[in-house]
């Protein structure tokens, strides 16, 4: 049920063999996927299904920093609902219709399940469909899970996106190769990567999600599928259902990471070598610079990473790879073995990898192992900051521009930080 | 079910929380799914806290659910006992768990464990985060203060007495704490023990022994005060100091609890007074100001701004049903009638329909004010990290009235600039469109945005179409500074409905001014 008691580091526990652990979880649930996503697609409008935990956990994160009406809401089942003296889809209907009459210029409903909603087994399929049909064409609806029960953090936007794919039209007749990447970027990320594509001549190419619903990109059996976040599995798998050839790469993080990536698609559109390497040459350049400048300071730093995103194997080989660190412990809460593959090749095969999570024991592994920084979620970090254990809150690592050659310097800059301002602040709490 | 965009409380285990990570040796144990460890982060990262919250979650999953949730809430229950060895478990279950029906109490007593354990039953599709406070802290005030065999003792006053109902999380607790026990303190009146902020089971013990009890925010300690007096036969006194009228009435009441003569009340007071009367405030005279909190800090800042800054009342609200009551008592006084509501939807549309030039209430009403551009200062919980300042900041006591008095005067216009507006309404750099010149400037909008908010808040108000506004009367409305326009429009239509004015022209707008008197 939970992980041994004593954890032979020295054995090798690779990715061949992470340590699977079962407790208390200290992550989000995939609710909080709406905090970046309600951005990225304007016009679209997330309805949680749920209780006042879920609100009150939505505007906790996040919320409370938003000093505006936010594209997302939660409709609260009360006890009338459960009692049954309510019926719950008449009530849903109700919600929705105030919902879009406050807010005419939504084009995508998305209905999202939460743990209350799946564990009573409210059929949000059937609310969506029924939505359609009342407020389409103008109005789409869809349905996904972010629950906690079923989902972690990004695993709801993975969700999100794997709904949004039978959503996506039909590639044309006769249509030639296409890439898509899948995953949500930064604007300006999609923007340079966009470019490098169009300088390598590759195309069409489409993103997922797309910045507005009526703009989605289309799918089949001659797209190549590129995935830009690591917590893409069930995306993957519906894109490759609708014909969607996955290239598998490392993850755009770092000079190394964003030129495998980028390779990966060059290769599938047969890129001739030296076009590929004046292309990326210069972004190489920069990239490398601007890392090169930070690898001093964090050479040698001992890292450890608690679960959060699923991104830290890739920030792990980044920190690895480029900056020098020694990685103590790769904690991940679901371990996608073939899509992250390629980022195990670059690391130590002696890697210390553990998915899932019992946090008391992890924090006791992380205490004996005295790392000189550790990557974690903020329930975490001030207390850890407290012990004198210097921390880099892990949600920043979704939260901020940190794909592709030009973002690769301040990526870096994320872990240095907090050495800089140790080193500046000259009071002791 | 309720649409919500804010929710003015969390669930009622975020309550039973703050209870836990007030106290010290004090472990909870909560059944609820993975995910819900968001709660963590109020504390870690809203309130600042160097420790990890007292709070072990079981955070079962889908796959769980199939096989055997309760065992997983058995070994957590061990294992969080082993490892935390606190003086007492609290259990309870979040709303998911509650659906599963796990009866974490009935698991916990099978495991005869060795300290006390209390369970908590929070009924979360029901109630919310204050009753959940209050429901946990009378579990454990009943649990370790159990009431005497016999009827309560009759007790005579005395100079003893205990602190109630400040917690974590709790909108300026620390420094109220600091503060009323200062006051009581100059009273000659010993404090016994403080709760539940920093206490410890042993306190809990020892509150009987006190002549006496303050409840600070009823809200939390309303019920375990009541439970005292039942059966311990504790008075206790329930008159929040917030305010300089409201500090006194509670010297006064504090006094007489524990048998103080008038002459030894210290003549301590706060310069809101001063600040008030002085001349520089005499332009706050009358200014409409919309109320919202919970029901305490609500119903003392309504009588702060009408009795202590002069302040016309124009709405007053709160979100805690449980004291709809005193607050519908409290706006009777001031001639209208109470917005009990937790739906932030509605609070939203009785600003827009009240056109106050203040709004008083959470961090909610900031965002509401904030779209309508009317000055906003937060009085109530929920707040976020910038209301848990590093600097002294209570809202009760002497000390309290001082930090009132400044932060709600702060967002509005200053005078001078007030006047110069009402004369020269041409100004390029102070106009409407731009902040009062005191505060941080913000990028002025493009097209210079008119700042009445029947525009800034779409479609919520509507003019009636019978009624129209002739093209100078119109011009001559803009003349009006921007914070009064809403109220001399909506008084203007008003008038002209009753009169049965079809266009409203220029003679219009000023008979109905005359008619109004403002």
């Amino acid at each position: 049920m939970t992980g041994p008691a004593t954890i032979n580091t020295t054995s090798g526990c690779g990715p061949a063999q992470p340590l699977r652990q079962r407790g208390q979880h200290e992550v989000f649930c995939g609710l909080t996927s709406i905090i970046w996503l309600h951005r990225k697609m304007q016009d679209a409008f997330f309805l949680i299904v749920g209780s006042r935990t879920c609100a009150h956990l939505m505007q906790s994160a996040a919320g409370v920093m938003i000093f505006a009406e936010p594209r997302f809401a939660t409709a609260i089942i009360d006890e009338r609902d459960l009692a049954g003296m309510a019926d719950m889809h008449d009530e849903l209907d109700k919600v929705v219709a105030r919902l879009l009459a406050r807010r005419p210029d939504i084009r995508l409903l998305v209905l999202v399940g939460s743990c209350p909603s799946e564990v009573i087994k409210l059929d949000l399929a059937k609310a969506a469909e029924r939505q359609c049909a009342l407020y389409g064409p103008r109005v789409r609806c869809l349905h996904y899970s972010g629950s906690g029960i079923e989902t972690t953090f990004t695993q709801g936007e993975d969700n999100f996106l794997a709904a949004l794919v039978q959503e996506l039209p039909e590639e044309p007749a006769g249509a030639g190769p296409s890439l898509l990447v899948a995953g949500a970027l930064a604007d300006v990320v999609e923007d340079q990567f966009r470019r490098i594509f169009e300088a390598l001549g590759i195309g069409p190419v489409g993103f997922l999600p797309p910045r507005a619903s009526t703009a989605l990109p289309h799918v089949g059996p001659n797209t190549r599928l590129l995935l830009a976040q690591p917590f893409l599995g069930e995306t993957a798998k519906a894109l490759e259902r609708r014909g969607a050839r996955h290239l598998l790469a490392p993850f755009p993080l770092g000079e190394e990471g964003t030129t495998a990536w980028l390779k990966a698609a060059a290769d599938a559109f047969g890129v001739e070598p030296g076009r590929f390497a004046a292309i990326t040459g210069p972004g190489r350049a920069r990239a490398k610079l601007a890392v090169g400048n930070l690898r001093t300071e964090l050479e040698g730093k001992r890292v450890f990473l608690f679960p959060d995103s699923q991104i830290e194997p890739s920030v792990a080989r980044f920190l690895h790879r480029e900056l020098g660190c020694d990685i103590v412990e790769i904690g991940t809460p679901f371990l996608h073995r073939h899509h992250l593959a390629g980022e195990f090749e670059l690391l130590p095969d002696n890697v210390f990898v553990s998915e899932g999570q019992d946090v008391d024991r992890q924090l006791d592994r992380c205490r004996a192992q005295k790392p000189d920084l550790v990557v974690c979620g903020m329930g975490l970090a001030n207390p850890l900051e407290a012990e004198g254990i210097a921390t880099k809150w892990s949600i920043e690592l979704v939260f901020t521009p940190v794909q592709g050659y030009e973002q690769a310097g301040d990526l870096a800059e994320l872990f240095m930080r907090p050495f800089a301002r140790r080193q500046r602040l000259k009071v002791s709490a | 079910m309720q649409l919500t965009v804010w929710t003015y409380e969390g669930p009622p285990h975020v309550g039973a929380m703050r209870i836990a990570a007030s106290m010290r040796g004090v472990h909870f144990l909560l059944h609820a799914p993975q995910g819900d460890t968001y709660a963590d982060l109020l504390f870690t990262m809203i309130e600042r806290r160097s420790t990890r919250p007292p709070v072990t979650y079981t955070t079962f999953q889908a796959r769980d659910l199939g096989s055997d949730t309760a065992e997983i809430f058995k070994t957590a229950c061990r294992e969080a006992v082993e490892r935390f060895r606190p003086d007492a478990l609290l259990v309870g279950a979040s709303c998911t768990a509650e659906l599963i029906q796990d009866n974490p109490g009935g698991l916990a007593a099978a495991l005869n464990l060795d300290i006390p354990v209390i369970n908590l039953e929070l009924p979360s599709y029901q109630k919310k985060e204050n009753w959940g406070a209050a429901e946990t802290f009378y579990r454990l005030v009943r649990a370790f203060a159990p009431a005497p065999a016999g009827p309560a003792p009759a007790r005579a006053p005395g100079r003893l007495c205990n602190i109630l109902g400040p917690t974590s999380l709790g909108f300026r607790h620390r420094d109220d704490v600091t503060e009323v026990r200062k006051l009581v303190e100059s009273l000659g009146i010993t404090v016994n023990a403080v709760a539940p902020l920093g206490a410890g089971v042993a306190d809990l013990a020892r509150l009987p022994e006190a002549d006496f009890n303050i409840v600070l925010y009823p809200e939390i300690a309303g019920v375990a005060a009541e439970w005292l007096k039942r059966n311990h036969g504790q008075p206790f006194v329930a008159v929040p100091p917030i305010g300089a009228l409201a500090t006194g009435d509670f010297v006064e009441a504090v006094a007489a609890a524990a048998g103080i003569d008038g002459q030894d009340v210290p003549a301590a007071r706060s310069r809101l007074p001063w600040y008030s009367r002085s001349v520089d405030s005499t332009y706050l005279t009358g200014k409409r100001v919309f109320i919202f909190g919970d029901a305490t800090h609500a119903v003392a800042a309504a009588r702060i701004a009408s009795r202590e800054l002069g302040f016309t009342l124009c709405g007053l609200g709160t979100y805690s049903r449980e004291f709809a009551r005193e607050v519908r008592a409290a706006a009777a006084e001031h001639g209208i009638e109470a917005l009990i509501s937790d739906d932030h939807l509605a609070v939203e549309e009785a600003i827009v329909a009240a056109q106050p030039e203040l709004v008083l209430g959470t961090q909610m009403e900031r965002h509401v004010a904030k779209r309508l551009r009317i000055p906003c200062a937060v009085i109530s919980s929920p707040v976020h990290v910038q209301d848990f300042p590093a600097r002294y900041s209570p809202q009760m006591g002497i000390e309290g009235a001082n930090v009132i008095f400044d932060s709600w005067v702060h967002p509005l216009m200053m005078g001078l600039e007030e006047h110069l507006l009402h004369m020269f309404r041409e100004d390029f750099e102070f106009n409407d469109a731009a902040q009062p010149s005191h505060l941080p400037q913000a990028t002025p909008a493009a097209g210079a945005p008119d700042r009445e908010m029947a525009t800034a808040a779409g479609p919520l108000i509507e003019v009636p179409k019978a009624l129209a506004w002739a093209d100078d009367a119109e011009r001559e409305l803009k003349k009006i500074p921007f914070f009064v326009r809403g109220k001399a429009r909506r008084n203007t239509e008003r008038f002209a409905s009753e009169t049965g004015v079809r266009t409203i022209t220029l003679e219009t707008l000023y008979d109905a001014k005359a008619h109004f008197s403002r």
